[in-house]
């Protein structure tokens, strides 16, 4: 068991676990993990201390005819008061940190400069939208560094959570209900996130990522974003575009500047600037989205992204449009 | 049916003359003698447990690798959903079930249960129930909703099919078994316990049925409610759940953790009542605190009652009624730790024998005081962001069920087998058992202690390669691979025991309760004579035993008689068996099916019911109480 | 019967647990129908369509039949098997009348627009009283099983007790129509 806190200890600091919780990197997320080594330092003597007494207590008292029948014991009024108010007391130490830390991140910020970005959880994917920049998009966003990030969070048919662990904790999206979290990044990078509320058949393939940009890369990010789809780059893409605009792509896709404007899935203008697709699924390239287009439910079985009836050719053309979107 | 007759011996007519465990199926199928029925619930609970043990095996299959596709999502979901349902009601409960119907009769120094034929009457609900639910697998597909079944993922819009209509259904027809269940021990305990036994002289185990009677009594009628509601939202088309008409979601989750916190407790407190009784056996030595462990149970019922929204921290309910439950949360952890303690000082000074309950009893307080810890750790509001829904809470509830409710179980399970069957278990066997199920359990569920912290969610039928969980869910899955192994040897000491199991006599562990009075197996109507009792353990006063005997008392007192006469000196009028508990469960069942879509089977099952109940009201009034 | 423990019989302790549990079974539908109070997003509303005054004289009538089960054990206890029957047969024919009564009210709420599937209204209205009135209606045939079982002559003082179990259950049966009346009705 010691061996297991240590490989924790040493994966805690890496890099190699992008969804860690012990890896906080914001200040929502670092009050969550300082709050939480207490705790557990506090479980860790409390551990080591009853165990400790049990498995002496097991080796000390085993049975031995040499020493003869025990004595009739049957309680030790200090006793009990002793092991009901130092645990009681143990638990005060960790009641305190834990309702300041409480009223701390479960109220609204009070930054005037925070920057609001509205979720809507859907089966199974994420839509993010920027009121104050006129910004729509799917799966991935970004924030700025030096900001603090205002989430409004929705549902738009079951209930989800919303959970980018390094990031911090998780909240609910519940129909009928906003809810709000909000945090401060501590540095720029990539984080993963995920659903976290059990939500139907591909609850496991509901991921996110979130990219926390340096302030002039946030600009460039925001208006490339709010800007129309970029023109196709070539006759390949060209074509592409045809077959999107020719067939049920476009009932539920909308891509900006065009005749799509569908609304049941993620926002396509700037599909081919995300790193993934399929909801944090697959890297975003062309092979992965022509194999996303040609066997979807294959890849994310039960999405209600329906199978398509085009050819290999047209596939491709389709996956080259798309990944031009940039 | 049989009429009562008593024969001049002395001996009950009506069931069982040659032994419990002789007759044919009519026999067991009428049977009202609650060691019966306790056998009955223990079979059951125990085929349902290895079921569920199975789909636990398929799931942990499934995650032994990232991105793996052995099992598709569809069935995944069904099979996580069958085994948190499976193993809460048709493993759990009934295993308990099964305990407190041996047992407390004996325990108590009563004949039977108040009410007989309602007990049999709870068990053959049990069985249905459980059949029932399990034939969705062949009718469209089990529930896939989680055991939890949160609206409105539940809803029929996002569960077109019949499987939550047969969660919703088998529950509500167990359900009712469990009600008349707490109604049947609570009567009993408070009301058929012998002379002298006051409730400061009840063993632990008939202490902790007691509460656990109380917690059904008031804590499955809202889980009822929520699941009506559930029925008439996906049924009848009405709006309990529904947002777009003005309600919330949220009501259900309310609903289920109302009834789904007691429920754990109901699941634990039975096991801490085994040890409570076991220990002090194996220690030669007092229960220390016996009061103070009774009120710590109290307090645990009555507290447990406070924190369902600690289930529901995620939520976003606001920081004050957060606030206030992550408070009771850690308050609840108080009585939980004091009992822990009191264990421990029962053992220090004594004599411990390490026969397989014991093992199993001193497994409890190691696994379950971690598990404790870990929901300390969830009492935390803000800490809880980061670890509910995630592999961290399936950790600390694993730790807790199966080192709190499994445990003790098995340590129940190793201690009353003997006056259950009059067979002695393989000692080696049952510490293979121990120490297999001990790695085991812990080979499986430490690792994802850190594989929820360090991301991953729950009810997620794969997870993604570079998120660095591969090597724990890897050990996990061969922990629950050594899981599945570890019962062979209970099932081989079963088959063991009843072939060439030692003749046990009536008390072959010198414990001090009344229940160890009688033969082993106890006679059909228990006590040949009423036992009197005058204080705690009884059995340990007067004792004077060659070795290790304290030294020179001879006080009076303990228990008359201190071992029963084979025969009894007046005739006892038993209850008859009756099969109109079986048809009126049979009605119901009927009508639950029916549920599902038929109105003429509803019609037949209730009018089956209605005679059931009237062939039940009118039959001749049973003998003893 | 052996004693008992507390000197109250097994059954009578049975019907008081289970009456118990059923405050937490009414509970639990009288608080979702506080909470959804005032939250229907369409009509028709509940002052549109409660009738006070009707409701109030079958309100009436139901605690009448809560007087007969009173006098109906009183004379089983005094061996008056006539007045036993006639205060049996009365408390189950009230309690029918008040079912009646609700069969009334549930008909004209359909026909006003309100089917169950309507709004949070019906959702909880129908369900709350619904349940209330099928344990008015068991209770009902249980006065028609305690009618015979007199009629037949298998009811006597010393039988007084399964009078009394059943009058707690018709009891508790009221008691919780006045405070849905109360809640439902009158404070709306």
């Amino acid at each position: 068991m010691g061996l297991f806190f240590a490989a924790v200890a040493v994966a805690a600091c890496g890099g190699t676990y992008p969804q860690s919780a012990l890896d906080p990197s914001s200040d929502f997320a670092g009050r969550l993990d300082g709050l939480f080594m207490q705790i557990f330092w506090w479980a860790v003597g409390v551990f080591v201390l009853v165990e400790g007494v049990l498995l002496y207590t097991v080796f000390r008292w085993r049975e031995d005819p040499a020493r003869g029948r025990p004595p009739e014991v049957h309680g030790h009024v200090l006793m009990e008061i002793g092991w009901t108010v130092i645990p009681a007391l143990i638990l005060v130490a960790i009641a305190i940190p834990t309702i300041r830390t409480i009223f701390l991140v479960d109220r609204p910020t009070a930054d005037p400069d925070a920057l609001v970005v509205e979720v809507t959880g859907r089966q199974w994917w994420w839509e993010f939208t920027y009121p104050e920049l006129g910004i729509t998009t799917a799966n991935e966003m970004h924030i700025p560094l030096g900001r603090t990030v205002d989430l409004r969070l929705r549902s738009a048919d079951v209930i989800h959570s919303f959970w980018v662990p390094r990031l911090g904790g998780k909240r609910d999206v519940v129909p009928g209900r906003e809810n709000q979290l909000w945090f401060r990044p501590d540095s720029v990078g990539v984080f993963w996130g995920q659903c976290a509320e059990y939500c139907g058949t591909a609850h496991a393939l509901m991921g996110l990522r979130v990219l926390v940009d340096a302030p002039a890369d946030f600009e460039a990010w925001v208006t490339t974003n709010r800007s129309n789809a970029a023109r196709p780059a070539d006759s390949e893409a060209r074509a592409g575009q045809g077959v999107f605009m020719a067939n049920a792509c476009v009932s539920c896709h909308e891509i900006r500047g065009t005749g799509a404007r569908g609304q049941l899935g993620p926002d396509l203008t700037h599909v081919g600037s995300r790193l993934t697709i399929g909801a944090g699924l697959l890297d975003n390239n062309l092979e992965n989205l022509i194999r996303w287009i040609d066997s979807t439910q294959v890849v994310k079985p039960g999405t209600l992204m329906p199978e398509v009836d085009l050819t290999e050719s047209q596939i491709q053309q389709l996956a080259a449009y798309l990944l031009g979107l940039r | 049916m049989a009429t009562s007759e008593a024969d001049v011996g002395g001996r009950a007519a009506g069931e069982h003359k040659q032994g419990l465990y002789s007759g044919g199926l009519w026999s067991w199928l009428t049977t009202v003698d609650h060691k019966r029925i306790g056998v009955l619930y223990f079979v059951t609970g125990l085929v349902f447990m290895l079921v569920a043990g199975l789909e636990a095996q398929a799931i942990r299959l499934q995650l032994a690798r990232p991105e793996q596709r052995l099992l598709d999502p569809e069935f995944y979901n069904q099979l996580f959903t069958m085994h948190g349902t499976t193993m809460v009601f048709f493993a759990g409960m009934p295993l308990i079930i099964a305990f407190f119907n041996f047992i407390v009769p004996l325990q108590i120094g009563a004949r039977d249960v108040a009410f007989p034929r309602l007990n049999a009457f709870s068990y053959w609900l049990l069985l249905f129930s459980g059949l029932f639910l399990y034939s969705s697998f062949f009718f469209g597909g089990a529930p896939d909703g989680g055991w939890f079944a949160y609206t409105p993922l539940t809803n029929r819009q996002y569960s077109p099919g019949m499987g939550m209509d047969f969660y919703v259904l088998a529950l509500l027809l167990s359900g009712i078994g469990s009600i008349a269940g707490g109604v049947n021990f609570l009567v009993t305990i408070v009301n058929m316990r012998a002379p002298g036994m006051k409730f400061m002289r009840l063993p632990l185990f008939t202490w902790m049925a007691l509460l656990v009677s109380i917690l059904i009594l008031l804590s499955f009628p809202p889980f009822t409610i929520g699941l009506v509601f559930m029925f008439f939202d996906r049924s009848f088309g009405t709006h309990f759940y529904d947002a777009a008409a003005g309600a919330d979601p949220v009501l259900w989750q309310h609903l289920f953790w109302v009834f789904g916190h007691p429920e754990v407790y109901i699941l634990v407190l039975p096991a801490f009542g085994v040890v409570s009784d076991v220990i002090p056996t194996f220690s030669r030595k007092p229960l220390f605190g016996y009061p103070v462990v009774v009120f710590s149970g109290i307090l645990i019922a009555f507290l447990g009652f406070g924190v369902w929204v600690h289930h529901m921290f995620a939520v976003g309910l606001g920081p004050i009624v957060n606030a206030v439950f992550g408070g009771a949360t850690m308050l609840v952890a108080i009585p939980t730790g004091i009992k822990i303690f009191n264990w421990i000082a029962t053992m220090w000074g004594g004599q411990l024998r390490f026969k397989p309950a014991m093992l199993f009893a001193i497994g409890l307080l190691g696994i379950f005081t971690i598990g404790g810890l870990s929901g300390v750790m969830h009492a935390s509001p803000p800490a809880d962001l980061q670890q509910t829904d995630t592999y961290f809470v399936v950790a600390h509830f694993h730790y807790v069920l199966i080192g709190g409710t499994v445990f003790g179980l098995f340590a129940g399970f190793y201690y009353w087998f003997p006056k259950a069957t009059g067979k002695m278990l393989n000692e080696g066997l049952g510490k293979a058992h121990f120490w297999l199920t001990l790695i085991a359990m812990n080979l499986t569920f430490f690792p994802i202690h850190f594989s929820g912290l360090l991301g991953q969610p729950r009810r997620t039928f794969t997870y993604a390669e570079g998120l660095g969980l591969d090597t724990f869910n890897l050990i996990s899955t061969i922990g629950a691979f050594l899981f599945t192994l570890a019962f062979v040897p209970l099932i081989w000491n079963l088959w063991y025991a009843w072939r060439r199991g030692r003749p046990a006599g009536p008390n072959p562990w010198d414990a001090p309760t009344i229940e160890w009075t009688t033969s082993s197996p106890p006679p059909h109507y228990n006590f040949a004579v009423i036992p009197r009792v005058d204080r705690r353990d009884p059995l340990w006063h007067p004792h004077i035993k060659p070795g290790l005997g304290w030294a020179g008392e001879a006080e009076p007192g303990g228990v008359f008689p201190r071992v029963q006469p084979d025969d009894a000196p007046e005739p006892i009028v038993m209850p008859n068996p009756s099969y109109w508990p079986l048809v009126m469960a049979l009605g119901l069942s009927l009508a639950t099916i029916g549920g599902l879509g038929s109105l003429p089977l509803v019609f037949t099952g209730v009018a089956l019911a209605l005679l059931g109940l009237f062939g039940w009201a009118f039959e001749p009034a049973e003998g003893g109480h | 019967m052996g004693p008992t423990s507390t000197g109250i019989g097994n059954r009578k302790l049975g019907m008081w647990t289970f009456i118990g549990s059923e405050c937490m079974l009414f509970g639990t539908l009288i608080a979702t129908f506080l909470i959804y109070r005032g939250r229907n997003v369409v009509g028709p509303y509940p002052r549109e369509l409660l009738n006070i005054p009707f409701i109030t004289v079958t309100t009436f009538v139901l605690l009448m039949s809560s007087l007969m089960m009173v006098l109906a054990l009183a004379a089983v206890q005094r061996d008056d098997m006539r007045g036993a029957k006639i205060w049996l047969f009365m408390t189950g024919f009230l309690g029918l009348i008040f079912l009646g009564g609700q069969v009334f009210e549930f008909n004209h709420f359909v026909h006003e627009g309100l089917p169950l599937s309507r709004n949070l209204f019906s959702s909880t209205f129908f369900v709350l009283t619904g349940t209330h009135g099928a344990h008015v209606a068991g209770g009902a045939l249980w006065m028609g099983t305690m009618f015979t079982h007199a009629a037949q002559g298998k009811l006597d003082s010393n039988h007084s007790e399964t009078v009394e179990i059943a009058g707690l259950y018709w009891h508790f049966v009221d008691v919780v129509w006045i405070v849905l009346f109360t809640l439902i009705y009158l404070l709306e």
